[in-house]
């Protein structure tokens, strides 16, 4: 890093403003795509910062964007990161060199809330007042000179989404951090309160300064500590008892001579803002009815709005299905030739299983999965963007609040067919902590695309091909079933949930309605490289560690079955061929009979006969290694466990197999079921045909309607997802709940499985 | 009906009152005086949600949306100036 070198002409400055004032936008024009996300130290709030382009080579300057934020008393982890970032608060950043706030024109009077704030903090601050454009459709006019001097700082008119202003802006920037740095002023305050304030502020600010605790203006300090509970905190944790104390006397005081501390200071701030407006803001023209609202007429109508929803939902979720199959087919197939690349260009051994069975079909059954990731994240992103995103919670809220949610946690919920991962992360957006992690504790109840190929191949080989009532099928209606189930279950959990260990009282949901707005394609672009970056990150680091630890469980220890399998290969060849051959040439003879045979279509020679014969015993091999590995040990280790809920060893094998990711039941399925896996296109109705096959040490049928219902629950509820497992890790920062999902679900799924297959039993079925 | 006025959620779609009191923890208070809503502070009605919960406000300008529960608990009085914008 370039720390070392003049750490002198690092600035650091930070960009901040309400949620939906564009912030984002802006941050992107300044800083291209020299950005890093990473999390503040033991929050899961993004920490996002990025160079300001075009600063001259002698300086470098920082842009730290903060979490959208409506005022100093933070009401959310973001909000109080971005409130302890401007207090100086935390370590890892440095002092702030300048403050940009971004206010929205169109909505200045709360926004202005914040940046007067921010002002009285003492940096130096420059506002960037964006979507002039809005305001001006709205028929407003704002004198920005006037707001200026008003405010005693430049303002910047802009329109972010158009990149107007953003060259000013910048250097508006590059000229505050050039100038010789000020020490924080104490300077005055805005507001006008009743007098009997001034001398309470006067005193707490000389005892801030005194205890060397003032990091930013006292004033402002001061005024923070008497208002706010929270940032008071509690006797001696956030300030010295001597500060606690006095703030308590002070407030004591100022009820006697009858104001209202915790609301006094917000009212004289809004009187303040509201004489600005009056003075800068000129309305030409009376809009009646934006565009904005006109489409709100229809996106929130009782009938239409509700029909409009749903159909959104259908296309976002029939699009990410359709349109991620091509790219993850190429994915797929781009991993198979990579593998057999490898097996090709390697000498035979351990290291070349660990790569090829190990690393990249571990790591590439996550990969595949990212176009339907990136194109949720489009669509999400598309739909935040544009504010339909809210209008979606305004719709769903209802819904969503007989469970005891939020209609914010409608979307994340949502995300999770296709993968709880991404689910997960768009629960960033709830602001209360128990929801959040009440909808993180359900979302992978939610039949995610991974446990697609489980259920088909489960529900081919296990449910009658019949038809109910003439025309539903009956395997269609239990794969709807299967994502009912999910849903059900989840719901109630979700209740269960918010009555016991996540109980509290239900915070007030004050959600914005942004005008609907235009989406910039960088944005977009940038979030889903964002996403993407981060995701890849992971299938690099803890994916692939429990993707090694997984194979070597699978491939270790190595039974000594290789003689006797060898003896089998020796016998075949030579009663094929008729020659003599003995067992320690016989891998360099399969190599050259390999080679040497031609493959004719549709034409078999006692050639290609012998090799498909040698590639059975291979497949034996394997599945004997299987079972003798200690993957195969544990499998008949949990037989005892599993046995109740009608599977055995060898599920046993597939249930442990597949911890890492679920779809890897089926691929071990195969493995453990000799089965020729190469065909591509039949390998659905091959492996079912090998299900069906498979029969209980009594000769009974193994996977009968009961079982397969029974192993479909399984799968429905177990947490067998070690992505969601570590992206649950890092949202929650806590083990501890990450070990509870993990725990709860398979207790949940072992009881529920339980209970399908002995009920069944007792009604007679096996 | 009490001494200060109706409650929020007597209110039909287009109405525009005045706050007149707002009879929630202090905590929700807070946020709603944050957001801009103080007592005296004149709001339009716009509509209700599909489902009928949450109520859709306008405030200063800006559209917010208020769960049933908590408008239930705001009361209102007619506007006794119009307000600018």
């Amino acid at each position: 890093m370039e720390e070392g070198k003049a750490l002198t002409n690092i600035f650091y400055v930070a960009l901040t403003g309400n949620p939906n004032c564009g912030k984002t936008t802006v941050f992107n024009a300044l800083t291209g795509l020299h950005a890093k996300v990473g999390n503040y130290p033991g929050v899961t709030v993004e920490r996002k910062e990025g160079k300001l382009k075009g600063t001259p080579p002698d300086k470098q300057i920082i842009i730290l964007d903060l979490p959208g934020t409506y005022s100093f008393s933070p009401k959310s982890l973001d909000e109080q990161v971005a409130r302890d970032v401007l207090f100086n608060r935390i370590k890892d950043i440095p002092r702030l060199s300048a403050v940009v706030v971004i206010v929205d024109a169109a909505n200045l009077q709360r926004n202005l809330y914040y940046a007067t704030e921010v002002i009285e903090l003492g940096y130096p601050v420059i506002i960037g007042l964006n979507m002039m454009d809005v305001a001006a459709e709205n028929g407003e006019i704002v004198n920005i000179e006037k707001l200026s001097r008003h405010l005693n700082v430049p303002v910047i008119p802009m329109v972010a989404s158009k990149k107007e202003g953003i060259t000013a802006l910048r250097q508006a920037v590059i000229e505050q951090v050039s100038r010789p740095a000020k020490l924080i002023g104490v300077i005055p305050l805005f507001l006008n309160l009743p007098d009997y304030y001034k001398p309470e502020i006067e005193n707490i600010a000389k005892l801030l300064r005194e205890c060397g605790n003032a990091q930013v203006n006292p004033y402002s300090e001061a005024i923070l500590t008497i208002s706010d509970e929270k940032a008071l905190g509690e006797r001696g944790k956030n300030y010295p008892e001597a500060i606690y104390d006095a703030v308590h006397e002070a407030r004591k005081r100022i009820e006697s001579a009858g104001g209202d501390w915790k609301t006094d200071i917000i009212g004289a701030r809004y009187e303040f803002i509201s004489d600005i407006n009056t003075d800068c803001v000129t309305q030409i023209l009376n809009v009646q009815e934006t565009f904005s609202d006109k489409l709100d007429r229809v996106l929130t109508h009782r009938i239409f709005g509700l029909i409009i929803f749903f159909l959104i939902m259908l296309l976002m979720f029939q699009s990410i299905f359709r349109l991620a199959k091509l790219p993850m087919d190429l994915i797929a197939s781009g991993i198979g030739s990579v593998n057999s690349y490898v097996v090709e260009n390697m000498p035979p051994g351990a290291l070349t299983s660990l790569i090829t069975d190990g690393v990249i079909a571990g790591v590439g059954a996550v990969i595949v999965f990212l176009p339907q990731i990136l194109l949720l994240f489009l669509f999400l992103s598309l739909l935040e963007d544009t504010g339909y995103m809210s209008r979606a919670a305004f719709i769903m809220d209802r819904l969503m609040s007989k469970v005891g949610l939020h209609g914010k946690s409608f979307i994340p919920l949502l995300s999770s067919f296709a993968c709880a991962v991404p689910g997960i992360m768009a629960t960033r957006t709830i602001e209360s902590n128990k929801d959040r992690l009440v909808t993180i504790l359900i979302a992978p109840l939610m039949s995610c695309s991974a446990r697609l190929p489980v259920y088909a191949v489960l529900i081919s080989a296990c449910i009658p091909d019949i038809k109910v009532f003439g025309f539903f099928k009956l395997q269609g209606l239990t794969l709807m079933g299967a994502y009912l189930f999910g849903i059900i279950l989840a719901l109630v959990m979700a209740l269960i949930f918010k009555k016991t260990i996540l109980k509290g009282e239900i915070p007030m949901l004050l959600m914005e309605l942004p005008p609907y707005k235009r989406p910039t394609l960088w944005t977009i672009f940038r979030h889903l490289w964002d996403r993407f970056v981060i995701f890849m990150r992971q299938a690099g680091t803890i994916i692939l560690g429990v993707n090694i630890i997984l194979w070597f469980l699978m491939s270790y220890p190595k039974a000594n079955v290789e003689t006797r399998f060898n003896e089998s290969r020796v016998e075949i060849i030579n009663s094929t061929l008729g020659v003599s051959l003995t067992a320690d040439k016989i891998n360099d003879f399969i190599e050259q009979l390999k080679q040497n045979t031609k493959f004719t279509n549709g034409v078999e020679t006692a050639e290609t006969k012998l090799l498909s014969e040698l590639k059975s015993i291979d497949k034996e091999e394997m599945s004997e290694w299987l079972s003798n590995s200690f993957a195969g040990r544990l499998g008949r280790t949990i037989e005892p466990i599993i046995k109740p809920l009608g599977f055995d060893w060898k599920i046993g094998i597939g249930i442990l197999a597949s911890f890492a990711s679920r779809e890897t039941f089926v691929s071990t399925m195969a493995v453990i079921y000799s089965v020729e896996s190469d065909a591509q296109e039949g390998s659905l109705s091959t492996l079912a045909n090998a299900f069906k096959e498979q029969k209980r040490s009594d000769g009974t049928k193994l996977f009968t309607p009961l079982t397969g219902l029974s192993l479909i629950v399984f799968y429905i509820c177990a947490l067998q997802c070690a992505a969601t497992i570590v992206v649950v890790g890092r949202e929650t920062r806590s083990w501890k709940w990450t070990t509870f999902q993990w725990i709860y679900l398979g207790i949940l799924a072992w009881t529920l499985s339980f209970l399908v297959w002995n009920v069944g039993r007792c009604l007679g079925y096996n | 009906m009490t001494a200060t006025g109706q409650s929020l959620m007597q209110m039909a779609n287009g109405t525009k009152c005045m706050i007149a009191a707002i009879d929630l923890s202090s905590e929700s208070r807070e946020r709603l005086f944050e957001l801009g809503l103080l007592v005296g502070t004149t709001i339009e009605v716009v509509r209700y949600a599909p489902l009928g919960d949450p109520v859709e406000i306008k405030v200063r300008g800006y559209r917010l949306m208020i769960p049933r529960s908590e408008a239930e608990r705001i009361f209102v009085v007619p506007p006794i100036v119009e307000n600018k914008g």
